[in-house]
């Protein structure tokens, strides 16, 4: 246990371009923009889908499909394609890793929302858009947000693999740690992976609270 | 006023849910649409507020063609209550009250103040506005549907099988509120359900929709019970028609006899030498207690000591012909004891007195039935004789 006490007492490792602070902030970087980019693609989609029911047979593909796709092997793919020079042989593999699980979550929430429901909606006079808005996405909004936490989490884990591109992020301690038999730092940026996965998962959670409403989550606030 | 005039929906895959379906549904009353499922009667109903479009025919709202209407335009203008409410989970039982009027633009306070009155104006503790839909049990939520359905004030309500998922005594009093409330209102509602009893009660006219979308009678409940059109619609009443159709007979022209009641602090002499068998006890406030049998009497004192057998009172101004019999079946006197509203005894029905306007109104339902079969023309005669065979 004392290599974890070797890594984060080690004051160098706190300041600097390759210090723990910035090697942190990379690694959120990745992790947000590919999370946003697969958000920006796959909501809409999934509500699109859900709300008309038109292309549920792209759902199921695009499960299948991501099921078999090793998140590694694609980032070696974009890397022989497109170099080193940019972050998108990043990007697009952490990408292809987030979108189905939100695009999968948005579906059937929304497509799950009882019949019903929507029924009284239109019979009310909600128009089609104000269908979606209005009632289907803050009912399904429990499981949107749980395809959103398991892509954050997922990617904040695989944002690793970064590293191997020569790219920064928390992945370089184990990378870098590897290759220099530093095992100090490999366990140091596993422990730093896996804290910063929690602190998603409770981040997510929090959102959760705050977000649904208490007649969805059927948390009791009796006056 | 509501006009289907030969409409017909039939589905891609040949299905005819409704079959040349023609009749008017009167404005300020409640038709009911009832019939076996595949009856078309929750298509029809769909058709007046465009969730469905005929394939042939039109439904016109007024005279005016509802698809030549915007869909949610139109619909904001028509309450719509279905069976499980349909609350929006995520919103407060306020807010769900509000939704049409928010839709329509109301500012925010006024929407408030309707949604508060509404609750109030169909039974429900305002402490509720602020709760969740589900924290409220079936029966409230189905409540929450009526005062959303409501919110706006629109003229025309549509109600689909409202209160087919609340047991039974949940549903009575659903029922006899809503009649209560369009006592107030005056709506033109058209209320579909699959219990004729249900029908029965709520209809000022009652559609009796057979399987395939054909309308095979539209009547008045007491009419229908008295002459079913044909053998699909007597099988559909089911047993009991005659007494049911009582239920339609005001008990308010009963004669009374009031030399048959006695208070109890009476003493027994004065009943003795009567050639009544039974008298009815009442309370000094006219209550009644019991019946008392003149051939049993002690030697002396009051009724206070005199064993009662047990009765059944109707209210006179209020109750059918039905709830007398009922009152009359349930004491060994086989006389009925009528009361005033505030449950004193008026005097009581004999059963004399009831058999006659039993078989008036056995007379009377008859005629009924022969004018309207008559109005019918030619065509409806071997519907008339079928029911005629008297089964």
């Amino acid at each position: 246990m004392n290599w974890l006490t070797d890594f984060f007492g080690d004051p160098a490792h706190w300041s600097g371009p390759d210090g723990i602070p910035a090697r942190l902030l990379e690694h959120l970087a990745f992790s947000a923009a590919a999370l946003l980019l697969a958000a920006l693609i796959a909501l809409p989609l999934g509500l699109w889908i859900g709300h008309t029911g038109r292309g549920a047979y792209f759902i199921v593909a695009t499960v299948n499909v991501a099921r078999a796709i090793p998140t590694l092997g694609l980032l070696v793919l974009f890397v022989l394609l497109l170099g080193t020079t940019t972050v998108w042989p990043v990007l697009i593999p952490l990408v292809a890793l987030a979108a189905p699980p939100i695009l999968v979550n948005t579906y059937e929430g929304v497509r799950g929302v009882d019949p019903d429901l929507r029924d009284a909606a239109y019979g009310m006079g909600l128009r089609g858009g104000q269908v979606l808005g209005r009632v289907l996405v803050p009912v399904a909004l429990p499981l949107i947000l749980l395809g959103l936490r398991l892509s954050a989490v997922q990617v904040v884990a695989t944002t690793t693999v970064a590293a191997y591109a020569g790219l920064g992020g928390l992945g370089r301690f184990i990378i870098d740690g590897l290759a220099t038999k530093d095992y100090a730092s490999v366990a140091g940026g596993a422990v730093l992976v896996v804290l910063f996965a929690l602190a998603v998962q409770l981040l997510f959670t929090l959102a959760q609270r705050t977000a649904v409403s208490p007649g969805v989550s059927r948390r009791q606030r009796v006056r | 006023m509501i006009t289907f005039d030969r409409v017909t929906k039939r589905y891609p895959d040949g299905t005819v849910a409704v079959d040349d379906l023609s009749l008017e549904v009167p404005t300020g009353g409640i038709t009911v649409f009832v019939g076996p499922s595949g009856c078309g009667k929750t298509t029809s109903l769909r058709m007046i507020n465009r969730m469905i479009d005929p394939s042939e025919g039109r439904v016109l709202l007024d005279g005016v063609d509802v698809t030549t209407v915007d869909p949610p335009t139109l619909r904001r203008g028509i309450g719509y209550v279905i069976q499980q409410a349909g609350l929006f989970p995520h919103r407060k039982i306020v807010d769900n009250v509000a939704t049409v009027p928010q839709l329509l633009g109301w500012d925010r306070r006024k929407a408030r103040d309707r949604a508060m009155e509404l609750l109030e104006r169909v039974g429900l503790d305002t402490g509720l506005a602020n709760r969740y839909p589900f924290q409220l049990s079936g029966g409230q939520q189905q409540r929450v549907g009526v005062a959303r359905a409501l919110a706006a004030d629109p003229p025309v309500l549509l109600m689909d099988e409202p209160f087919s998922a609340v047991d039974p005594i949940v549903r009575a009093s659903l029922q006899d509120e809503l009649l209560r409330l369009q006592a107030e209102l005056h709506k033109t509602i058209v209320f579909v359900t699959h219990d004729i009893d249900e029908a029965v009660k709520l209809g000022d006219r009652v559609a009796v929709l057979q399987v395939g979308g054909h309308l095979a009678q539209l009547d008045d409940p007491a009419t229908l019970l008295a002459r079913p059109a044909d053998g699909f619609v007597r099988e559909f009443l089911g047993r009991d028609r005659g007494i049911r159709r009582l239920s339609f007979v005001p008990g308010a022209g009963l004669g009374l006899r009031g030399d048959l009641t006695v208070p109890v602090s009476a003493d027994v002499a004065s009943a003795r030498g009567t050639a009544e068998p039974w008298l009815a006890v009442v309370d000094p406030d006219g209550g009644p207690l019991g019946w008392a049998a003149t051939a049993g009497l002690p030697e002396s004192g009051t009724f206070e000591a005199v064993p009662l057998a047990p009765y059944g009172t109707f209210v006179r101004d209020r109750d059918s012909l039905r709830a007398a019999l009922d009152a009359a079946l349930l004491s060994p006197s086989g006389n009925a004891i009528a009361v005033d509203d505030s449950g004193r005894a008026e005097g009581v029905v004999t059963r004399e007195v009831l058999d006659e306007a039993l078989v008036l109104a056995a007379r009377e339902a008859s005629r009924v039935a022969g004018e309207t079969r008559a109005d019918e023309g030619p065509g409806e005669a071997g519907g008339a004789r079928e029911a005629a065979d008297g089964r």
